[in-house]
């Protein structure tokens, strides 16, 4: 099954684009470490995924890319073909000149329906180029105008013209320092209108990618394309192919329903955060060795102390002691900062993984208990490694990984609400200051969801 | 192609003008080695076929044939437009592009606005027209005036009307000099109070400009230069009041430095409009980010670096004084002090080789010093544009919202008050049709309302103590 990509505003194109790099690179690497016919199987498996096959001697990404201002696709298209590697379909994009402005509701209640048709006509030809639709990958920021509000809209018009399908949306939380003065606006209008219409929302925070790319890769001066290619390396340590199941034989073709299947067993919660380690500096990697207990003993420890990165993890946080029948909801029980878990996947790359003892993140004291540990937890593994590292650990968790985060955000846009500032800017297009409480109910909801788990 | 649209209007408007126009084309051309026109330069010149001699078609694609400046030269009297189409400058604009007369505004807001205003307004709404025929996306419209005259100010607002009434949903960013005290137009503050209620009620942004502050920058760099301090040479087109590398042939006159500066102001207000980055900003997110209450949208800009040395290594500390720089009362385009005051917004578009942990290792460390509202604590707008300015290796543009416009403000209304409560020169104005004294008064009015605003701000500096209750939700 096919995965069809949207691509919207800068950020999300500008990040599409190194995941399609990086799923490139991956293939082409020499660095599988595993036999010629599995090396062969994944190949077919991501082709099958992300390309389509076309006249042209280099696979098509299936894409549909969206901006509301030429220069960023017009940079993208031709860097990505110049690459030799692969390339978009050239009819697959749609800009405009004027841009949104960073105001959600531009994107959302002007752009959104002017452009509806063609938008949708272009996503409905990448759709039936797919032998098999596997759904549908959103990127966008969530700080902007045009991934945000135009996102949203394409989102629901997604999930109208196709009900059935998965929509898994890609989203970039911004840097808590302002890159829009709005940015918490948008966040509240785009994350409240996603839950509505969305599978689930993957998250990547700037300013985490910002300390990873600090800390652990050693770069310098940090441009926007070394915190993108970075998100584009965890994006694709969870969506290039693996065996979902234990002794499977073929390369899982249906990604995103397993993704949504395993982790988003109830629609109220629906915040996906990502983790992946090793990361570290391409020079680095030669000299390094890692060992797959080592790996999940930091994974885990990352899950259970909310660490965004495998550094200054926090040991001294352990999970509750079960055995006491007061209902789960009662966070008495655990120490504040314990990150509960509804769901958990663990995607393991690199040989030797048959043997790699998950016990550990089956332990029921890491859950809610309204779901089975056995249920709780999946893996997934693959012999073939991934984008260089010999071994490689990732863990999408549906936990309490973004209850700060999104908290924070609520909070500082309700500070502004409370103001009044810049809701003359939103009223102008038509979101008017009960649409805004709409959204802040929405997300106070959500918050309290994950917050009594 | 999408376009800003920009208006000069009046002595100053049109010198500052042709200063920008000149300074564009260095820009681009210094960018644009194949001679290919190209978007960034569509978005303020057309590229027409001259060939056959006069003014033929547009050329949307391929190599530059002759330039023309997207723009409305406007002005009531001569001189300065006639020596725009006497110099280097000639062949950028046409006839079509011009509105003037002969005998000048007397230096009367009056007969700028309701004498010329009624008597051009056909012409200019047919030539505005024109001109946007061939924008198929007009983003924005900039007029360049100055508050104190006749033309520029009573005319030049006049234009800013027509404007919202011909194109309401087009952004317009007004760019004013400000009158000194020391002026010697004697009745510069009722023409520029005149001109404020106009602001107040029909731009979307204004940058306000001094000429004191203008003039204390170019002296800075003179006295920098002179004094032997630098170690080595400063590159001649990096000073932000240089001309060097332009068309310009004639020595330069003395306003030409101080409207360089301005010129360069607007250059890097659309830079990213113009070229890419990894964090473009356009003009219509300035306007969104930096405008929170539809009335205080005076934004007072800084430009850094005034001037590049001839080395090229720029060790961080260099791009980290960049930054402090701009937060500078020395590097003001208006008499004020920005971080003695209260911020509402800031936003800091930066050009050249500067990458997002620069913008944010700067923000941290400046933060500390600055006071920003408390509904706006992280109140911060970025832009990162790949292409620096010419003779720059990077370069920052700071736009503050921020209440230390206020002094500007009060200056004006106090000279305006001496004037007035004499009713010197009043009659003058009196006697044009159309205006009467509750021109006048609510004029004022409008001012002393704005400066109520900034007050009330001020005032509660500190913030309340407490957020706001959160929304509570029944479990």
């Amino acid at each position: 099954m096919s995965i069809v990509t949207v691509q919207l505003g800068q950020c999300g194109n500008q990040i599409g684009h190194e995941v399609f790099n990086a799923i490139c690179s991956d293939v082409h690497g020499t660095h599988g470490l595993c036999s010629k016919k599995e090396n062969e199987s994944y190949h077919d498996a991501c082709q099958e995924r992300f390309f389509s096959e076309e006249e042209s001697e280099v696979p098509v990404a299936r894409a549909v890319l969206v901006d509301m201002e030429p220069k960023v696709i017009s940079q993208t298209l031709s860097i990505a073909a110049r690459s030799g590697y692969w390339k978009y379909d050239n009819r697959s994009h749609f800009c405009q000149k004027q841009g949104s402005g960073n105001n959600w509701a531009n994107g959302y209640s002007v752009h959104g329906p002017r452009h509806k048709e063609v938008i949708m006509n272009l996503v409905q030809r990448e759709a039936e180029k797919c032998d098999r639709l596997g759904g549908f990958f959103t990127i966008m920021s969530m700080a902007g105008g045009t991934g945000s509000g135009l996102g949203a809209f394409v989102t629901q018009c997604l999930r109208d013209a196709f009900p059935t399908s998965f929509i898994l949306n890609h989203v970039i939380w911004p840097y808590g320092t302002g890159e829009v003065i709005v940015q918490n606006y948008n966040s509240v209008l785009t994350l409240s209108h996603l839950y509505q219409s969305s599978d689930a929302l993957l998250v990547h925070e700037n300013d985490v990618i910002h300390k990873i790319c600090a800390q652990l890769m050693n770069i310098k001066q940090i441009s926007f394309r070394d915190v993108n290619q970075v998100i584009a390396h965890q994006l694709g340590s969870v969506f290039q192919p693996t065996y979902t199941a234990e002794g499977g034989l073929h390369y899982s073709r249906n990604p995103l329903g397993d993704l949504m299947e395993t982790l988003v067993p109830h629609p109220e919660f629906k915040m996906l955060g990502l983790r992946n380690i090793p990361q570290m500096p391409e020079n680095s990697l030669a000299y390094s060795t890692f060992s797959w207990p080592g790996l999940i003993k930091h994974l885990r420890q990352m899950l259970i102390a909310n660490a965004k990165m495998e550094e200054g993890i926090d040991w001294q946080v352990r999970p509750p002691r079960l055995g006491s029948s007061i209902p789960s909801s009662h966070s008495m029980n655990k120490p504040l900062h314990f990150n509960t878990s509804i769901a958990n996947l663990v995607i393991l790359r690199g040989k030797d993984m048959h043997s790699v003892d998950l016990g550990s993140f089956r332990d029921p004291s890491l859950y809610t208990s309204w779901l089975n540990p056995q249920d709780a937890f999946n893996a997934w593994k693959t012999p073939r490694a991934f984008n260089k590292y010999e071994k490689s650990a990732s863990l999408v968790s549906n936990s309490q990984f973004l209850l700060k985060p999104l908290d924070n955000v609520v909070g500082k846009a309700w500070n502004m609400f409370a103001s009044k500032a810049y809701i003359h800017q939103y009223t102008k297009f038509g979101i008017e200051e009960e649409d805004f409480l709409d959204s802040f109910t929405a997300l106070e909801q959500v918050i309290s969801s994950y917050t009594i788990l | 192609t999408r376009m800003s649209l920009p208006f000069a209007v009046g002595q100053c408007g049109n010198q500052v003008g042709c200063r920008f126009w000149d300074l564009a084309l260095r820009e681009h051309a210094a960018v644009n080695k194949k001679g290919i026109y190209d978007e960034a330069l569509s978005s303020f010149f057309r590229n027409v076929d001259t060939r056959s001699g006069g003014d033929g078609p547009d050329i949307y694609k391929g190599k530059i044939c002759s330039l023309k400046a997207r723009a409305l030269l406007i002005d009531m009297e001569e001189g300065v437009v006639n020596e725009i189409l006497q110099g280097p400058l000639r062949d950028v604009f046409d006839s079509k592009q011009l509105i003037t007369d002969v005998s000048g505004s007397g230096n009367n807001w009056a007969v700028g606005h309701k004498l010329y205003g009624y008597q051009y307004q056909e012409d200019i709404v047919e030539k505005l027209r024109k001109t946007a025929e061939h924008c198929d996306c007009l983003q924005c419209f900039f007029i360049i005036h100055s508050m104190g005259g006749g033309t520029g100010s009573g005319l030049g607002t006049f234009v800013l009307n027509l404007l919202e009434d011909e194109f309401p949903e087009v952004y317009r960013f007004v760019t004013s000099v400000y009158p000194s005290g020391e002026d010697d137009v004697i009745t510069s503050p009722y023409n520029s109070v005149l001109a404020m209620k106009e602001l107040n009620e029909h731009a979307d942004c204004v940058l306000p400009i001094e000429n004191e502050s203008l003039f204390d920058i170019v002296n800075k760099i003179h006295q920098m230069i002179n004094s032997g301090k630098l170690g080595s040479t400063v590159k001649q087109n990096s000073l932000v009041t240089s001309s060097a590398g332009s068309a310009k042939t004639v020595q330069e006159k003395p306003f030409d430095a101080m409207n360089n500066i301005v010129a360069n102001l607007l250059l890097n207000l659309t830079s990213s409009a113009r070229f890419e980055g990894s964090l473009n900003m356009d003009l219509n997110e300035i306007s969104m980010n930096l405008v929170p209450f539809p009335r205080l949208h005076y934004l007072v800009s800084s430009l850094t670096p005034l001037y590049t040395l001839a080395d090229v290594n720029v060790p961080s500390r260099r791009l980290d004084q960049m930054f402090s720089d701009a937060f500078s009362k020395d590097h003001q385009l208006i008499q004020a002090d920005p971080k003695h005051s209260l911020y509402l917004a800031c936003a800091l578009l930066v050009r050249g080789n500067v990458q997002v942990s620069d913008l944010r290792r700067n923000i941290e460390r400046l933060k500390p010093s600055l006071h920003f509202v408390s509904w706006n604590q992280e109140g911060w707008k970025t832009g990162l544009c790949s292409v620096p300015p010419v003779g720059h290796s990077h370069s920052l543009l700071a736009l503050a919202n921020n209440t230390c416009v206020k002094p500007t403000f009060i200056e004006l209304k106090d000279r305006f008050m001496k004037l007035y409560k004499k009713k010197a020169h009043l009659h003058h104005y009196l006697h044009i049709d159309g205006m009467e004294q509750s021109c006048f008064s609510e004029a004022i009015s409008s001012l002393s309302d704005l400066i109520e605003e900034y007050n009330e701000l001020d005032a509660v500096k500190g913030g309340p103590r407490t957020d706001p209750s959160r929304l509570k939700i029944a479990v």
